[in-house]
């Protein structure tokens, strides 16, 4: 080159990396999740001006105070978890389902509506039977819709399943102000199909079941023949073609299992939890556990951890707020969890990606700051 | 005919608030990006203009300036913040656009109790009178020009964003980047400029719907609703086939929409009903695209990817 002076070597370039081992991006995501904690930390601090061992005592406390808290941390660790494991096999597809929340609901609205029209006149264990068929059902359909679309005619899903959320909410709100005759739209305790509680624990039903989904998942996704295809497709449509795989049929198939899942989270939302039907039964959860199941790499069994951290600082924020009720506010728990996820979100970029800057002019320093 | 003047001008005043958004929203997904993250911008642009307002007290033209301000740079942050995650470290845009909506609407939930808003009502007299001489015109006073200064600017940012993204060099490389980035790389456009700058001004632009919503539409008194107005404005964006000037009406009919089930005589049933009716609309929007395939009613091409140059 002649007027190599005149060339400027800009000062780093990114390139993308080889897979890196997986105990060095384990280190570099703990690094991040780290950074945030302490970060979230200091804010916590400069906000309450209280020492921090006294705040994380009382996030501790709102956690595991009691033996019920303790359950009940568990019981929403196991919802959470329940819808993550529904979206991920859409998400690895790369299909962006993110209306959970309306599946779930559709399945929350379904097995309500079942208890509220031949609830007092069928037996409890057919009742049940019925519940989980029309919850299972509501929510598949929910799901296929968006996907059929997707199939044929390449429909943008993430909006059109956005849009399915805000449908079923309406429609729950709608069918409350129709069963409620007062009009205050909101129904009370449902008597018939209670799900049989094992031992005196309430919440220990959901735990197993969901449980038992986590593991399935896990094998479905990991050994079966579908989840092969579900990678495929995700990693590129065009190979999935050229390998024969139907993806129109995967893409529907992936969407029923995913919704049929997060019509059983509503299920037991009604049926095992909560026993009534309000528009928020849901709670946005199905947007967190988008990202539950993102940081998770799509892994079920990395799932349960990730859906615990969230679970634990919403509770904790819970508990702070009531704790020091001038200072805190239950959102402070989500200010956490974003922190949280920012930081693990941005720290993929250094699993996926080396910063090479540029060499210096004496030979001696080649600075590679990421390796 | 004074009824239905009334609905149309709270029509109007509703739907400024989409109008906001989804002028922001369509900038910024022209550049490639699908911001999820709109409506915890738009609370966040909520809460910085809150505390503008909170600043500065009651002073006519000072508070309306100021809290504009704040709000834009509040929501621009935030949007700084999805572009730095998405653009430069490359993060998945649909994940990062809802962990910036959790943690936006996380911090102004939070925050906004420990600002002071006893100010607000007084404040907001500011936002929503401009012109005092529409009450002597009838109804034509009250439909055109009964309302606030930001439902014009609203209506000016639309024109303008139109008229940028149609007529300007800049706004054809801002499409361009769009569609396909790395063609555009090649002729010599910055990509990463283009999707930081727009994101950011999308995001603030945003974030004044938010603002508008409390101070002018509430006049002034904080509640909780205002994610439900991004998702709607995201909702917009699509409805109006990503036209910022399609947006102004199509806005204002989301907003007639919304507050239709206070003016018919319906059951609270039915009242449900009536405000599916705008998502319904937008899913038959994005078929009914989808399946005719015209060129000029598709999401740009790359939205939703990520570009990164050594990538083939």
């Amino acid at each position: 080159m002649t007027n190599e002076k005149t060339v400027r070597e800009p000062l780093f370039h990114i390139s993308k990396r080889d897979t890196l081992p997986w105990w060095k991006c384990w280190l570099i995501r703990i690094a991040a999740v780290f950074a945030a904690l302490v970060l979230s930390s200091l804010l916590i601090i400069v906000l309450v001006k209280k020492n921090p061992v006294e705040l994380y005592a009382s996030i501790f406390n709102g956690n595991f105070g009691s033996g019920t808290k303790t359950w009940l941390t568990f019981q929403d660790t196991a919802i959470l978890l329940c819808i993550a494991l529904a979206v991920t096999p859409a998400f690895k597809m790369k299909f962006w389902n993110i209306g959970a929340e309306g599946q779930v609901l559709a399945g929350c609205l379904a097995s309500a509506a079942c208890v509220f029209y031949i609830g007092s006149s069928v037996p409890n264990w057919l009742l049940l039977v019925i519940m989980t068929v029309c919850a299972i059902l509501a929510g598949a359909i929910w799901a296929v819709i968006p996907a059929v679309f997707k199939a044929i005619f390449n429909t943008n899903e993430t909006l059109f399943t956005l849009m399915m959320n805000y449908i079923a909410t309406f429609l729950i709100a709608f069918f409350l102000n129709k069963w409620v005759k007062s009009g205050s739209g909101t129904l009370g305790i449902l008597e018939d199909g209670h799900f049989p509680v094992i031992g005196d624990n309430p919440s220990l039903l959901t735990v197993l079941i969901v449980l038992f989904f986590a593991a399935a998942m896990f094998v479905y996704l990991k050994f079966s023949k579908h989840g092969y295809e579900i990678a495929v497709v995700g990693e590129s449509v065009n190979t999935a073609k050229y390998a024969g795989i139907n993806v129109k049929k995967v893409i529907i198939r992936t969407l029923i299992l995913s919704g049929a899942l997060c019509g059983i989270t509503g299920l037991l939302l009604v049926g095992a939890i909560n026993h009534t039907l309000t528009t928020s039964l849901a709670g946005g959860r199905g947007f967190t556990a988008i990202m539950v199941s993102w940081l998770a790499k799509f892994n079920p069994l990395y799932m349960i951890l990730t859906a615990f951290i969230v679970v634990f600082f919403q509770k904790g924020a819970n508990q702070l707020a009531s704790d020091f009720p001038t200072l805190m506010t239950k959102d402070f728990g989500d200010i956490i969890v974003g922190i949280i996820f920012l930081f693990i979100i941005g720290c993929e970029f250094f699993i996926g990606y080396a910063i090479k800057f540029r060499k210096r002019e004496k030979k001696e320093k080649t600075a590679e700051v990421t390796e | 005919m004074g009824v239905f003047v009334s609905f149309l001008s709270g029509a109007v005043r509703l739907g400024t608030t989409f109008l906001y958004g989804s002028t922001g929203e369509t900038l910024t997904e022209k550049s490639g990006h699908l911001n999820l993250g709109i409506p915890g911008i738009m609370c966040f642009g909520a809460l910085g203009g809150c505390i503008g307002v909170s600043m500065v007290g009651s002073v006519p033209v000072l508070t309306v300036l100021v809290a504009i301000i704040f709000s834009f740079c509040f929501a621009g942050l935030l949007g700084l913040l999805y572009s730095f995650l998405t653009v430069t470290l490359r993060c998945n845009q649909n994940v990062t656009g809802l962990t910036i909506t959790t943690f936006g609407v996380g911090c102004t939930n939070h925050f906004i109790s420990q600002v002071n808003t006893s100010s607000f009502s007084r404040a907001s007299t500011h936002f929503t009178n401009l012109f005092t001489f529409h009450e002597n015109l009838g109804w034509f006073g009250e439909l055109f020009l009964s309302y606030g200064i930001m439902v014009y600017l609203a209506i000016a940012i639309a024109i303008l964003a139109s008229l940028f993204l149609t007529k300007t060099k800049k706004g054809l490389y801002l499409r361009a980047v769009g569609e396909n980035p790395a063609t555009a790389d090649a002729a010599g456009i910055s990509v990463t400029a283009y999707r930081y700058v727009a994101t950011i001004i999308g995001s603030g632009i945003a974030g004044l719907g938010g603002l508008f919503y409390i101070m002018d539409y509430l006049t002034g008194s904080w509640e909780y609703t205002i994610d439900a107005m991004g998702w709607l404005s995201i909702a917009l964006v699509i409805f109006t086939v990503w036209k910022p000037n399609f947006g102004i009406l199509g806005s204002f009919l989301f907003g007639g929409l919304y507050i239709l089930a206070n003016y018919v005589a319906v059951s609270f049933a039915m009242m449900n009903i009536l405000k599916m009716i705008p998502f319904f609309v937008t899913i038959v929007v994005l078929i009914v695209t989808s399946i005719v395939g015209k060129k000029e009613t598709q999401p740009p091409a790359s939205l939703g990817l990520n570009y990164f140059r050594e990538e083939r």
